[in-house]
């Protein structure tokens, strides 16, 4: 059971996807502008990963290893697609927040290495908790990041404006302070990323290599 | 296992097992859903159109539309005709036609207009059709004209209503997948509310469109006969974008607003 939970509590820190194993790198500086949109493509992929690595590891016995990663890319894609397709239907103002996400999903490096990396190789129910957690480690740095994007970039937080209205001046824009639309592009996604990575390192020693 | 997941011959197997399976599985849902996600698409235009010319449920800061159960019926309340123009490649009007006449012909809802395969009919060099939806509210005519074109990664599309005097009475964007944070922000309150008031002609009655310009003298948009509001930023090519339908589309309607003033 200790070696379950850990399944789950090591991709949140030492053994993160992002800033340990550098997956999933494009989709954190694509859509973190906004923290609404870093929380809706979390719970994404959080869905997503846990039921694909389910699946990956139900089949790890038939698939054969020369299309592997073909077969791999269709458990993800199809999976994207029904969900598309069901939540088109049935919750059609929810699917249009999502579709933009639906691309990035399916070329999320995230998905494809714990399928290979673990699904292929161990049962469902670790696999299950396994892509839980990355999922859960990707999410919390795309909230970070989001988070401070928006605050610095927009000087909103979930669309609502914290620091006053930029234009009336009022709030901290009062006393000269200005919107970084710097932070809104796709490179300070990266920089943010960088800082993590280096108070990381720098808290705990073992991570540095070399 | 017994199978040796080795061979060539399992691979073709498997590969041609799960090709089949996985089609089946899609092609399934996906002529289940499709009734239901061609009416929710349906509701969704009549919401766009009646969003445009104010009929809404905005609160303080965000942009709601009338709920879908009543939509169609708000729809038939407040929009009371549907005119649609064919101009030819060059834009000439060959004829205007009236709901009924088009529906006699066309046998489907002047709304339902594909605006993207009109648009590209007249590249080729064919006839387009141009909707135009007037509706009344509380005593104003509106006339609602949609817009289409492409922003930085997909289609960026919207519903612009005007008066009789091509002067924007409400907007509405919509995109399919522009960055969000940056151009996605045309479907935002604060970008769309700009739009109210702006003419689309100059003085001298030319049509000049609505230009998103950056590095905009007027950013509390206070001059609403400047022929531009202010840009998101960030989002350049997403808002050229916007500046290019409104310019390309709506003049394609500048004759019929002619023919309203001469009567």
């Amino acid at each position: 059971m200790a070696k379950d939970s850990r399944l789950i509590l090591d991709p949140l820190t030492d053994n993160n996807p992002i800033t340990i194993q550098v997956l999933g790198i494009c989709s954190a500086l694509a859509i973190t502008a906004e923290l609404e949109a870093s929380i809706v493509m979390s719970i994404s992929v959080l869905f997503v990963l846990g039921v694909g690595n389910v699946v990956v590891s139900l089949m790890r016995n038939i698939i054969p290893s020369k299309i592997r990663i073909i077969v791999q890319l269709i458990v993800v894609a199809t999976l994207v697609i029904i969900v598309d397709l069901v939540l088109k239907a049935f919750a059609y103002e929810l699917s249009k927040t999502l579709s933009v996400f639906v691309g990035l999903i399916i070329t999320n490096c995230i998905i494809m290495g714990r399928f290979e990396a673990f699904a292929l190789g161990n049962g469902p129910w670790k696999s299950f908790l396994d892509g839980i957690g990355n999922a859960l480690g990707y999410g919390v740095i795309l909230i970070i990041v989001g988070f401070f994007r928006e605050l610095l970039g927009s000087g909103t937080l979930l669309g609502f404006p914290v620091l006053g209205d930029p234009i009336e001046k009022t709030g901290l824009y009062a006393i000269g302070y200005e919107n970084n639309g710097f932070m809104l592009l796709s490179p300070m996604a990266l920089i943010v990323v960088g800082i993590i990575i280096w108070i990381q390192r720098t808290k705990n020693k073992a991570l540095i290599e070399d | 296992m017994a199978v040796n997941t080795d061979k060539n011959s399992y691979t073709v197997i498997f590969a041609v097992g799960m090709v089949i399976v996985v089609g089946v599985i899609l092609a399934g849902l996906f002529s289940y859903t499709k009734p239901m996600i061609t009416q929710n698409e349906e509701i969704e235009k009549q919401q766009n159109i009646l969003y445009a010319m104010g009929v809404n449920e905005n609160d303080e800061s965000s942009a709601v539309f009338v709920s879908p159960d009543v939509a169609p019926d708000e729809f038939e309340k407040f929009v009371k005709e549907q005119i649609v123009i064919t101009v030819d490649a060059s834009g000439k009007v060959v004829k205007t036609q009236t709901r009924e006449e088009f529906m006699a012909e066309n046998n489907k809802e002047p709304y339902l207009i594909d605006i993207k395969k009109q648009k590209s009919n007249a590249k080729s060099g064919e006839n387009r059709q141009l909707p135009l939806f007037v509706g009344e509210r509380e005593g104003k005519t509106y006339y609602v004209a949609p817009i289409y074109g492409k922003g930085l990664w997909d289609a960026i599309w919207g519903y612009i209503a005007l008066d009789e005097n091509m002067v924007v009475q409400g907007a509405y964007f919509d995109h399919k997948g522009e960055t969000p944070g940056l151009g996605a922000n045309i479907k935002q309150r604060y970008f769309m509310d700009d739009f109210y008031g702006e003419h689309l002609l100059s003085e001298a009655g030319v049509f000049k469109g609505i230009t998103v310009a950056k590095g905009n003298a007027d950013p509390k948009n206070e001059d609403k006969t400047d022929n531009e509001v202010d840009a998101i930023a960030g989002a350049t090519i997403t808002g050229d974008g916007v500046t290019a339908m409104i310019k390309q589309d709506l003049k394609l309607y500048k004759p019929y607003f002619d023919t309203l003033k001469t009567n």
